[in-house]
């Protein structure tokens, strides 16, 4: 029997996802950069803990402690987009609440960016 | 049409045996678990985000999130997230090993997610206990 995938198809190599290795590939290079993020994210939250809300700005208010957390959050956001993607893939079989659940994600992770960006950058500017 | 007289009965076919005939061994926990934490870190980051806005937001708002945490609940959330962000991260290490071709062996998997639940306890204790005896706080 012969092929039911077009040429074109299977010229792209990218499967019924459409996406090929793409979502295994960005969910390993997240997980890798969030290691030694992870880390430092520890070492802020314990430095934090119990210190005042000055403390907090003037941390966070230095350039390289906003990127590194701006850093943190965003490919915490990336990654926890591609994860919930895993799970809902796996255990919604039906395409529309499927889908309609995959937005709901993506809309939630851009909220929550952007609620930290904007947080980010005014602490910046309290300095 | 006639009943065909060699249609097997549907309960006799052999199944696969659904899961919960297995014996829980401990990659399988640890499988399971970075799954769960994962979900629950999920929902962590809305309040890594409610952080970052009371800070800035003036010391009264900060304040306000920070009685809220540190009631018993809040604590136990905060240890809860705590410890899921360390097994995520000691399992998710374990993954990328296991992506290069390392620890596939039958010993070397049980053992190493022994160690993620035992490191990841140990590491979320530590923390607290850093924070409990009075030794956070040192970004000033």
């Amino acid at each position: 029997m012969s092929s039911l995938q077009t040429p074109l198809h299977k010229v792209q190599g990218l499967g019924a996802s459409h996406s090929g290795t793409g979502h295994f590939w960005h969910e390993r290079v997240t997980s890798l950069a969030l290691v030694p993020l992870t880390l430092w994210f520890f070492f802020v939250a314990v430095g934090l803990a119990g210190a005042s809300e000055a403390a907090a700005v003037g941390f966070l208010s230095h350039p390289l402690n906003a990127i590194l957390m701006a850093a943190f959050v965003f490919t915490t956001l990336y990654h926890v987009k591609l994860g919930l993607q895993v799970v809902i893939d796996d255990y919604v079989h039906a395409a529309g609440s499927r889908i309609l659940l995959l937005l709901l994600v993506l809309l939630a992770v851009l909220a929550t960016g952007a609620f930290a960006l904007f947080a980010l950058i005014r602490i910046a500017g309290q300095s | 049409m006639a009943e065909n007289p060699q249609k097997p009965d549907p309960a006799a076919r052999p199944l696969s045996p659904h899961l919960t005939i297995y014996s829980w061994a401990p990659t399988m926990i640890v499988s399971i678990t970075h799954r769960i934490t994962g979900v629950g870190l999920s929902v962590g980051t809305l309040i890594l985000a409610w952080w970052l806005v009371a800070i800035s937001n003036g010391p009264e708002v900060y304040q306000d999130f920070y009685a809220v945490m540190a009631t018993p609940l809040g604590l136990l959330v905060l240890f809860g997230f705590t410890w899921a962000l360390a097994f995520h991260l000691l399992n998710g290490i374990r993954h990328l090993a296991w992506d290069l071709g390392h620890g596939f062996k039958k010993e070397t998997a049980r053992l190493t997610a022994l160690s993620v639940i035992g490191l990841s306890l140990l590491i979320a204790a530590a923390l607290a206990a850093l924070i409990w005896t009075g030794h956070g706080g040192y970004l000033q």
